[in-house]
């Protein structure tokens, strides 16, 4: 028994395994895996002379909930519900790599309704992911009236995904060969009101919190990351987009019926996370403009595939299909031998690659800045 | 220099008056949030709470379920759990499984279809703790048997709370409604 009751001042095994400088006046300090602005269990290691961050490092993995080893004892339907649970904001991506990734391999033919229904719901999703974005990285800031616009306008699109697809967060609509549920004239009708609606909101938020100068010094030449930070650690999505790279998979590789509609790929090459920032505003306007087009030209239809797979069995092989969550690239390696369940299968979570750069960039910034850098890159750790 | 930081300054302070200004239009707007224990939500089209099973067209007390066993297979929690009786009669004509009883817990599928006489459920349990609400099992029904219910204020103390009999909810709502 270890009577020896002095505090334990060593630290667990990644504080006695992190690599402080070779200075000796620093102070290692612990950020999260509870604190406020770390969003969801990320735990962040720093050396702090003073105020300055000297290094960094991520400890990952306080909810790894093994989602790729449950794909192997599940079947393809029984893991429906799992995707969404990864990122639980933008859950409808995550549902679409899947389903698309089986349908993929198997060659099925999804209708053009249930595509154009997949993408109207996907970019109501995401509109409701950067709005929650939003609220969340101003409470970061300091700001907290922000969050309760936010979340009038997601808490709208969300009542009518719930019609829909039966919940509010974690969706599991999308199915094999089409969704579950067609939609009506009244989603039709409700979510064009709320596309019209939103629409002098964006100037609103423009007013109130973009244009603040309070903001502006906070997010402001804060963050700086170059093009080819990027490209080292492989971030996609906004943070890639606010450092000046349009790169987009929606347009770099159409998947869907992306193809056929009109929109911009927003990016600013001021690489700070006012940079980021912007971006992310912009895309909720392209989304906008996505979502009507799809509501204009919506063909009639099949919503799902008369033949849909209840039970479906790929045939072996491989495939890779990548398309954009609201934080960057999604991507599923689903190998398959031919069986009900599959052999592997690898998730490519944009956050994880995003978090990676971090300890690069934060290297000699206020611990406050490092609170804007984090929350600038949009994490969402599953 | 001392101008342009001036400058800075006021279009700064200019920014904050705006800002005040979308605060102060809001201040006016009317509420929109609902005082819960007071009033509740009524936009709960769609929303899927726990599953409940649909009485039969003949028999409210009765549930239209045949016990096929598709949605224990399908469900990804493992969380239903449901017995069956076999028609008496019917049990004594099957040569292939005398021994065990009456109960048929995992070949009740196969044999249902097949038979005229439906087996008759005995329980129907759904562990609403490990729930994921992914209604495949409602979909998976080929007697469209379960639906969701719009239980959403559903609240308790222990775990046990959560494990519905849902056979015995069933006669309870028939209950209800006779009353």
């Amino acid at each position: 028994m270890n009577l020896d009751l002095r505090l334990d001042t060593s630290g667990d095994f990644y504080a006695r395994k992190f690599q402080p400088t070779k200075r000796e006046d620093t102070l290692i300090l612990n950020m999260g895996p509870q604190h406020p602005s770390t969003h969801g269990v990320l735990r962040i290691i720093l050396e702090i002379d003073g105020e300055y961050i000297l290094r960094a490092e991520p400890v990952l993995g306080y909810i790894h909930r093994m989602h790729e080893k449950m794909a192997e004892v599940m079947s393809y339907p029984q893991y429906l519900p799992n995707p969404a649970r990864t990122d639980y904001l933008h859950g409808l991506a995550w549902n679409w790599a899947h389903v698309a990734a089986v349908e993929r391999l198997m060659g099925l033919e999804v209708p053009e309704r249930a595509e154009y229904i997949r993408v109207i719901t996907c970019e109501l999703n995401r509109i409701t992911s950067h709005l929650l974005w939003w609220g969340a990285y101003l409470l970061d800031l300091g700001a907290f009236t922000p969050i309760m616009y936010a979340f009038d306008d997601r808490e709208r699109i969300q009542d009518i995904l719930q019609r829909i697809t039966g919940s509010r967060l974690t969706y599991c609509y999308y199915r094999f060969g089409g969704v579950s549920n067609d939609i009506d004239d009244r989603f039709i009708e409700e979510t064009r009101k709320q596309c019209s609606r939103m629409k002098p909101r964006f100037k609103m938020f423009k007013d109130l919190v973009t244009d603040n100068f309070i903001l502006r010094k906070r997010v402001e030449e804060i963050g700086e990351i170059p093009a080819d930070t990027c490209r080292k650690y492989g971030a996609t999505g906004p943070v890639l987009r606010g450092s000046g790279v349009p790169y987009d998979v929606r347009r770099a590789e159409p998947y869907s019926v992306y193809d056929r509609f009109d929109f911009n790929i927003p990016s600013y090459d001021t690489c700070d996370a006012m940079g980021r920032y912007l971006v992310r505003m912009d895309e909720m306007q392209e989304s906008i403009k996505i979502i009507e087009q799809a509501l204009d030209t919506l063909p009639e239809g099949d919503y799902i595939m008369p033949k849909a797979p209840k039970k479906p069995k790929p045939p072996a092989g491989d495939v890779y299909f990548a398309l954009e969550g609201a934080r960057g690239k999604i991507g599923f390696h689903l190998v398959s031998d031919g069986d009900k369940s599959p052999y592997r299968l690898k998730l490519r979570a944009p956050g994880f690659s995003n978090l990676s750069l971090f300890s690069e960039v934060s290297e000699g910034v206020l611990i406050a800045d490092a609170v804007s850098i984090l929350g600038s890159l949009d994490l969402v750790i599953p | 220099m001392i101008v342009k930081s001036l400058r800075e300054t006021m279009l700064g302070m200019w920014s904050l008056l705006v800002g005040m200004k979308v605060t102060a239009v809001n201040f006016k707007s009317t509420q929109i949030t609902v005082h819960y224990p007071r009033e509740v939500v009524h936009s709960l089209e769609g929303y899927r709470g726990h599953i409940e099973l649909v009485p039969s067209d003949e028999d409210p007390y009765k549930p239209k379920c045949i016990a096929c066993n598709n949605c224990v297979r399908i469900c990804p929690s493992a969380c239903i759990s449901l017995t069956a009786i076999k028609p008496k009669k019917k049990a004594a004509e099957k040569t292939e499984a005398p021994d065990s009883a009456d109960e048929v817990k995992t070949k009740g599928k196969k044999e249902a279809p097949a038979k005229k006489a439906k087996p008759e459920l005995e329980s129907f349990v759904c562990d609403y703790n490990y729930c994921c609400l992914c209604g495949l099992c409602v979909q998976s029904c080929p007697t469209g048997a379960l639906r969701y219910s719009s239980n959403v204020y559903l609240a308790g103390f222990t775990r046990q709370e959560f494990v519905l009999d849902l056979l015995s909810r069933l006669q309870n709502q028939a209950q209800k409604k006779e009353q």
